[in-house]
């Protein structure tokens, strides 16, 4: 099975050089991506295997560092992340075919998008730390060059440089990690690295090196501001395959070192892990409701669910560390499957966003509007994504927040009196950023595709091709199957978690009617079949019933304006009045939001202005305070460059001496 | 080993640290170059020594080509290019030269500190030569940043690889290719040198590095 998939991301990385051989241009780019989307179908076939009960294998490859060569393995929980890959990957490929053909300069993607995938896929069954290093590196620089598809544009620049700089300095984390994993004798192979034994201290250090260096890429607070720029910059499909699969590589790469590699924690680093996740999706959250650019949205509503993930790992830490087996396997059931989800509805609506961008070349909301009934199919799938981001039964996003809603109401078993507070009050924001993403969706959907059209663009809007409608509505339906039979998925789930945690969640195939029961049934269940059949029936119902007897005849009118005659569709509510609210009671606060009002005295022909500012606090305090520092001490060595000859000698030689000097007093 | 082979030695490598001394009070460029070559002299004595003390033929190549090359080749040619650009009167010095005695003899007793601290275990010839090749090095450096004239810098940099040289022999077993690349490494250094001194002549009229300093816009 590991070499299907290996071969698989090998056949990948051949198609990227054949496209490029081929000169990568429109003529190829279905072919490509045609192709890609079948390769992908080799690592879903391994994954799925070895989730049926395949034992984990190895495979070493003759390449790499002498006398150390490249291990691959794959193991559950690497194939619950090569199955993410590859429907993703798939998913993506069938949606670029289509996409594909609307790119403006499709050389500058084309060749990079299958090895961007085939990375991916290698990250995920490297088994030594230099193969690991090597494919994340590979995987980033393919990403780097994707966001620098349409290099014209200036903020795409800037963006990429960013994204560019983040990178190295997550690579730069994570090589300190695994070189103080590996230790002095430089034991780098993965086998090594977990029988070997390391003080807490190391373990610790280890572990923050992780989060910095997979923070970094999965966009973890403070750590996130280059994903909000980067992901919308890339073309569609590729933002896509960023948000909705990449940041999962990094939640593998903490997954496996917090989890697998570093051994036993000490319990006092979870509630650090806990408060980074929800904080960091209150944050991103709430920057996603004040976003005007659909992408930037997704990407800031990416940023929300890494955060809902990484509290559910922190949570499973803090249960782990205190051998709670049972809640343990819980929690980080719930991140999985949050995981597995998140790529489902946040690719599906990247792609939706790519449909509207084809069909109306805009992506912000002010200018759009109306779509549902000029992109019916595109709206309906959207909306799906939409409930499912939302977390409203009885689509998937609610299956997985529940499940780490019932892990959080499990705290209370916790020993530790830290934890019994933390918990809760992380349970709290998580709940408070659950809100604010249904909020900021329906802002999305509202403002987007309800209503009336904001510009020529959308009211000319066409529904787009086959080839893209395929990817979503396979992507939808995953969300709809994974939401009304989530015990299918959890069961998959459970190798993985079992590998983990030494625990699992009882088989939940086994009840009937397919319900959930996590912990008891005595405590909590979820039956996703009759809240599906309840709101089925009673949205039917309702629906009849008032068109049977509220109003029996179709009538057309015009649409309610708030009371305004005005028949311009910019007196409907907007993308920045739907915000209002919320921006007044949280964002004052967290975004040092601001409003100012410009009235003209009466007689004054000029028109009023409504003006907000907004400051990202951490963008400004923490990457600017770096920059300045950068190009200060910069500004002060500048003057090494133009020095005397002698002037070089002597500090040559005053090193020397100053080095001598030093081992002098060593001794 | 016998306590005459011993002395012996020990009395050529320091001899080769008084006569590094002796370069850094030179006034003149002739002197100066007089006291290089009878630093290679002394150069190749050390390693001929060392060569019979430690019964190893190829030292002598080394010593033959320190010999001819430092002690004849290199002074004489030097001694033509001087001629030939006229400066054989001109010597500036940045500092004075008591201070740079004064820093040279800081450098011998670190070199000899380090040294006899670090190789506490090894062999006593290797100790004292090591010491000794060091100080050499780090006065040849001293050398080159204390003088102005681009020909001192050269002599600088050319008993600075002496002392590499007497490093070499002193630790046994260096293999003899590795000597003769040295040799010509140093040789070709020399002829690099030598026609980029004619270069800077050509240009600027003068062999002094702050014209070269002057050109780049600097002020001093």
């Amino acid at each position: 099975m590991v070499e299907l998939a290996a071969l698989s991301a090998l056949s990948l990385v051949m198609l990227s050089l054949g496209a490029v051989a081929w000169g990568g241009g429109a003529r190829i780019s279905g072919l490509v991506y045609g192709l890609s989307a079948l390769a992908c179908l080799g690592p879903g076939a391994a994954g799925i295997a070895i989730l049926g009960g395949v034992p984990p294998q190895m495979l070493t490859l003759p390449v790499g560092l002498p006398w150390i060569g490249a291990h691959l393995r794959l193991d559950a929980l690497s194939a619950v992340f090569l199955i993410l890959i590859a429907i993703g990957g798939a998913a993506a490929s069938v949606y670029a075919i289509g996409y594909g053909r609307h790119e403006s300069a499709p050389e500058r993607v084309v060749p990079f998008f299958p090895a961007f995938i085939g990375a991916m896929t290698l990250v995920v069954l490297a088994d030594d730390a230099f193969s690991f290093l090597v494919c994340w590196e590979v995987m980033s620089l393919l990403s780097w060059a994707l966001v620098l598809a349409h290099h014209r544009a200036p903020e795409v620049r800037s963006a990429a440089y960013l994204y560019l700089v983040m990178a190295a300095f997550g690579t730069m984390a994570l090589l300190l990690a695994f070189g103080l994993l590996a230790g002095g004798n430089g034991a780098y192979a993965f086998s090594a690295i977990r029988t070997a034994s390391r003080p807490d201290s190391v373990a610790v250090a280890v572990l923050a090196l992780v989060l910095v260096g997979a923070g970094s890429k999965a966009g973890l607070a403070p750590l996130h501001v280059w994903l909000p720029q980067a992901h919308p910059a890339a073309p569609s499909h590729v933002s896509a395959l960023m948000s909705g699969v990449m940041t999962k590589v990094a939640v593998y790469a903490f997954i496996r070192v917090a989890f697998d590699l570093v051994g036993p924690l000490p319990w006092w680093i979870s509630p650090a892990l806990l408060m980074l996740g929800a904080s960091t999706a209150v944050l991103g959250i709430l920057n996603a409701m004040m976003a005007d650019d659909m992408k930037r949205l997704l990407a800031y509503s990416t940023i929300e669910n890494i955060g809902v993930i990484f509290a559910a790992l922190g949570l499973a830490l803090a249960f782990r560390a205190n051998g709670m087996t049972a809640p343990a396997a819980l929690a980080l059931t719930a991140a999985l499957f949050h995981a597995f989800n998140h790529m489902t509805f946040k690719s599906l609506l990247f792609m939706g966003a790519g449909a509207v961008l084809t069909a109306t070349g805009r992506r912000d909301l002010d200018g759009l509007g109306g779509l549902i009934h000029r992109m019916p199919v595109t709206s309906v799938l959207t909306l799906i994504g939409v409930t499912a981001i939302s977390a409203l039964p009885p689509l998937n996003g609610f299956a997985s927040e529940w499940l780490l809603f019932q892990s959080i109401l499990l705290s209370p078993g916790l020993p530790q009196l830290g934890l019994q507070i933390i918990v809760p009050a992380a349970g709290g924001l998580l709940a408070l950023a659950a809100a604010l993403a249904a909020a900021a969706f329906v802002r999305l959907y509202g403002v987007g595709f309800l209503g009336r059209s904001r510009s020529d663009a959308a009211r000319d809007a066409r529904e787009v091709d086959r080839c893209m409608l395929v990817a979503m509505t396979g992507l939808g339906s995953l969300c709809v199957l994974a939401g009304i039979v989530p015990a299918f998925v959890l069961d998959a789930l459970a190798p993985a978690v079992d590998q983990l945690t030494a625990n699992r969640l009882p088989q939940q195939m086994a009840e009937p009617w397919l319900t959930l029961i996590p912990v008891a049934e005595a405590r909590s269940t979820y039956n996703p079949l009759l809240v599906f059949a309840f709101i089925a029936i009673a949205a039917s119902a309702s629906a009849l019933a008032m068109h049977r007897f509220g109003s029996r005849a179709l009538r057309r009118g015009p649409a309610w304006d708030c009371g305004f005659p005005e028949p311009s569709p910019a007196t409907q509510y907007g993308a920045a009045s739907f915000a209002q609210p919320i921006r007044r009671v949280l964002g004052s606060q967290i975004l040092r939001a601001s409003e100012t009002v410009d009235m003209p005295p009466p007689g004054d022909p000029r028109p009023a202005r409504h003006r907000v500012t907004m400051h990202d606090v951490i963008w400004e305090r923490l990457y600017l305070s770096v920059a300045r520092g950068v190009v200060y001490v910069s500004a002060r060595l500048n003057g090494l460059q133009f020095l005397t000859i002698r002037v070089y000698l002597s500090l040559v030689m005053g090193s020397l001496v100053g080095l001598l000097l030093a081992v002098a007093l060593w001794h | 080993m016998s306590g005459i082979a011993f002395d012996i030695a020990h009395l050529l490598a320091g001899g080769l640290v008084l006569v590094s001394f002796m370069m850094i009070y030179q006034d003149r460029l002739y002197a100066l170059l007089n006291v290089f070559a009878l630093h290679a002299v002394v150069l190749a004595a050390a390693v001929a020594w060392q060569a019979h003390i430690q019964a190893a033929e190829h030292l002598y190549l080394t010593a033959a080509i320190a010999l001819v090359f430092k002690a004849i080749v290199i002074p004489g040619a030097l001694h033509r290019i001087i001629r030939r650009l006229g400066i054989h009167r001109t010597v500036e010095q940045v500092v004075g030269s008591g201070l740079t005695m004064l820093a040279g003899m800081g450098l011998v007793a670190l070199s000899v500190v380090l040294m006899l601290g670090i190789t506490a275990n090894s062999d006593a010839i290797a100790r004292e030569d090591l010491a000794f090749a060091l100080s050499v090095v780090l006065l040849g450096l001293l050398m080159m940043v204390t003088r102005r004239n681009a020909v001192s810098q050269v002599v600088g940099f050319m008993s600075l690889e002496n002392g590499l040289i007497l490093a070499a022999a002193g630790a046994r077993g260096m293999p003899l290719v590795v000597e003769i690349s040295v040799a010509f490494s140093v040789l070709i250094a020399f002829i690099v040198i030598g026609i980029f001194l004619f270069r800077i002549r050509e240009r600027f009229d003068t062999v002094d590095v702050v014209a070269l300093d002057n050109f780049r816009g600097e002020r001093r």
